[in-house]
C-alpha cells in the first residue's frame, strides 16, 4: 500500500489561514490502514484546528467527509456539497490529493498528509519501504528483496564497502539489503544468481509522465 | 615507468592519496604532493571523499601532473549520473590521465550536505563495465566514441568486511567488469588478509593492501567505532596509549606492517589522512 504520514497540525492550520469553511476529505483505503488519512484522524485533526481557532478567538466550519478511494472518480463523485467550501483538505496519498484538485478545480486543495512510499504493513503502526515502482520488477533475481528500494544506494550488484554486520552504512538500525539477500539466494541455493552482473536500470522508463493503458 | 607498468612488471608497488581541499586554497595539499613526489607510484586524487563536498578530482589530479605526480582519478557514483561520470571520463583522458579508480561512494547522508539527492544512477561494478566500452571506442548508448579512451581501471575491496562473503561475490563481479588492480581498505588482521589473499590470489589481479596511519589510540577507537570494515586490534590500540609520541609510533606501526605484507601481495596503499608528508618516514620504517 501507500503509506504516507500527517502532516502537523500548524502547517495544516496556517494553509487554512485566510479560509473560515473548509472540508477535510479522509480516504478510506491506504491512508486509513496507515493510520493517517482515515475517518479516524480527519475528525481529529479537524477538531485540533477547530480549538486552535477558538483559542484565537476565530471562527472556521469544518465538514468531515470520507470515502472509499480518492484516486478514483467513481469514489470522488460520492463526495456532497463540495461547492460550498472555500478550500479543501485532502488525507490521501499524492495520487487522491490531485484527484480532488483535478474534479474541483476552482477550489483550492490542501495536503493533509505527506506522501512516503510503497510499504509493507509490519506491524500496527510501523511501515517500511519495500518498492520504488521502477517499472521493471527484478525481484526474480534478488531473492525476492528488491535492493532498489531497500538498499541506500539502490546498488544492483552486491554490497557497498559501507556494509557492517548486516546493517547499513546509513544507520546501524537499518538492515543491509544486499546481506539480506546474499542470506536468502545462499538459503535457496541459488547464489549463482547473486555472481550475475545486473545492467543498469533503464531510468527512461521511470522518469517519464507514466502512464498505463490496458484499455483494448 | 608509470604506476601500471610497475605494477605489472611484480614490483612492490606503493600508492598514496591525496584529498583535495575544501576551498580554493591548496598550497597544504601541493606541500603533500611534494614530499610525496618520487616516493611513491602513484597518487589517488578522492572525489568528495566521505560525501564532503571539496574541490573535484578532476583539477587536482591536473595539478599532479603538472608537478610530475601521476595520478590515480577516483570516480564515485555518488554525485552524477551516467551522462556526468562517462563525459568525465573523457575529460580524464584527453587531461592524459591513465588509472581510475572506481567506487560506488558514501551515502550522502553521511557527508556535509546531507539534503543532497544522491545519483546512484550505476554503481561501481557498473562504471567498471563502462570504463571498459570507453576503452573500446564505445559510450553506454553502445554509439561510437571519436577517439577512444586507455584507461587502466581498478576498484576496492574490503578484506576485513563483516560479513565477508557477500563482499567476495562482489570482488568476483569487479574482477569479471574489468578491474585490473585493487586497493583494500585498510589492514588490520594479518590472519584474515592471509586467508583473503589466499581465495583472491587465484583471479591474478595485483592487491595493494590499505595501511592506514594511526596518529593515535582515541583515533583507533574512533575508526573501530565509525568505519565499516575496519578493526583495528586491542593490542595496537595499547601500543599507542602506551607511547610517549603516538604519531611516532604510529608510523612506526604502519612501517611494520607494510614490512610484513611485502611478501604477501602486490604492494600497499598508504592513506595518511592529513599527515601525508609522513608517508616518506613510514616507508623508511618499512624499509623501503
Ligand atoms: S525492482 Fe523493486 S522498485 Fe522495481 S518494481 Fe520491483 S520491487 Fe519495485
Ligand atoms: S550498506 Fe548495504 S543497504 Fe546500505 S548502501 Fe551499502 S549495500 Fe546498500
Amino acid at each position: 500500500m501507500i503509506v504516507a504520514e500527517p502532516k502537523p497540525v500548524e502547517e495544516i492550520k496556517k494553509m487554512l489561514d485566510g479560509y473560515d469553511k473548509v472540508l477535510m476529505v479522509g480516504c478510506g483505503t491506504c491512508t486509513t490502514v496507515c493510520l493517517t488519512g482515515g475517518e479516524r484522524e480527519v475528525d481529529l485533526m479537524a477538531t485540533a484546528v477547530r480549538l486552535m481557532h477558538k483559542v484565537e478567538g476565530k471562527d472556521i466550519q469544518i465538514g468531515q467527509q470520507t470515502i472509499l478511494r480518492q484516486c478514483d472518480w467513481e469514489y470522488i463523485d460520492e463526495l456532497q456539497n463540495v461547492e460550498d467550501y472555500q478550500a479543501i483538505v485532502s488525507f490521501a496519498c499524492g495520487a487522491g490529493i490531485q484527484g480532488l484538485a483535478r474534479r474541483f478545480t476552482n477550489i483550492p486543495v490542501m495536503p493533509g498528509v505527506n506522501t512516503n512510499f510503497i510499504g509493507f504493513n509490519e506491524e500496527y503502526g510501523l511501515y517500511s519501504e519495500q518498492c520504488k515502482a521502477c517499472g521493471e520488477c527484478i525481484l526474480d533475481k534478488t531473492g525476492g528483496i528488491c535492493p532498489v528500494a531497500r538498499c541506500a544506494k539502490g546498488l544492483l550488484n552486491g554490497p557497498c564497502g559501507g556494509t557492517n554486520n548486516g546493517k547499513c552504512e546509513i544507520s546501524s538500525d537499518k538492515d543491509c539489503a544486499w546481506v539480506l539477500i546474499y542470506n536468502q539466494l545462499e538459503g535457496q541455493g541459488k547464489l549463482d544468481q547473486f555472481k550475475q552482473i545486473l545492467a543498469p536500470k533503464d531510468y527512461g522508463k521511470a522518469g517519464n509522465i507514466r502512464m498505463l493503458d490496458l484499455r483494448k | 615507468m608509470g604506476f601500471k607498468e610497475d605494477i605489472q612488471s611484480g614490483k612492490f608497488v606503493v600508492t598514496a592519496e591525496v584529498g583535495p581541499p575544501k576551498g580554493t586554497d591548496i598550497t597544504r595539499m601541493i606541500h603533500h604532493i611534494k614530499a610525496l613526489k618520487g616516493k611513491v607510484a602513484a597518487l589517488n586524487v578522492t572525489d568528495n571523499q566521505s560525501a564532503v563536498m571539496r574541490v573535484c578530482t578532476l583539477a587536482i589530479a591536473k595539478v599532479l601532473m603538472d608537478l610530475d605526480v601521476e595520478p590515480i582519478y577516483q570516480m564515485t557514483c555518488r554525485d552524477r549520473n551516467r551522462l556526468g561520470l562517462q563525459s568525465d571520463l573523457l575529460g580524464a583522458a584527453v587531461l592524459g590521465i591513465k588509472n581510475v579508480l572506481a567506487l560506488t561512494g558514501d551515502h550522502t547522508t553521511l557527508g556535509d550536505h546531507k539534503d543532497a539527492k544522491p545519483v546512484f544512477d550505476i554503481e561501481s561494478v557498473q562504471l567498471l563495465q563502462v570504463i571498459n566500452g570507453l576503452n573500446e571506442g564505445r559510450d553506454m548508448a553502445g554509439l561510437e566514441l571519436q577517439g577512444k579512451t586507455d584507461f587502466f581501471a581498478g576498484a576496492i575491496v574490503t578484506p576485513e568486511a563483516n560479513p565477508l562473503e557477500p563482499q567476495f561475490a562482489k570482488f568476483e563481479k569487479k574482477v569479471e567488469a574489468g578491474a585490473k588492480f585493487f586497493q583494500t581498505q585498510a589492514v588490520y588482521d594479518m590472519k584474515k588478509f592471509h586467508n583473503f589473499m589466499e581465495r583472491a590470489s587465484k583471479y591474478n589481479v595485483p592487491i595493494l593492501a590499505g595501511v592506514l596511519l594511526l596518529k593515535s589510540a582515541g583515533m583507533a577507537k574512533f575508526l573501530n567505532k565509525f568505519v565499516a570494515g575496519i578493526s583495528v586490534p586491542d593490542e595496537l590500540i595499547q601500543e599507542l596509549a602506551n607511547a610517549e609520541k603516538p604519531l611516532q609510533k604510529g608510523i612506526e606501526i604502519a612501517g611494520r606492517q607494510i614490512a610484513e605484507l611485502k611478501d604477501v601481495c602486490a604492494g600497499v596503499h598508504v592513506m595518511a589522512i592529513g599527515a601525508e608528508d609522513k608517508v616518506p618516514d613510514i616507508l623508511a620504517a618499512a624499509g623501503l
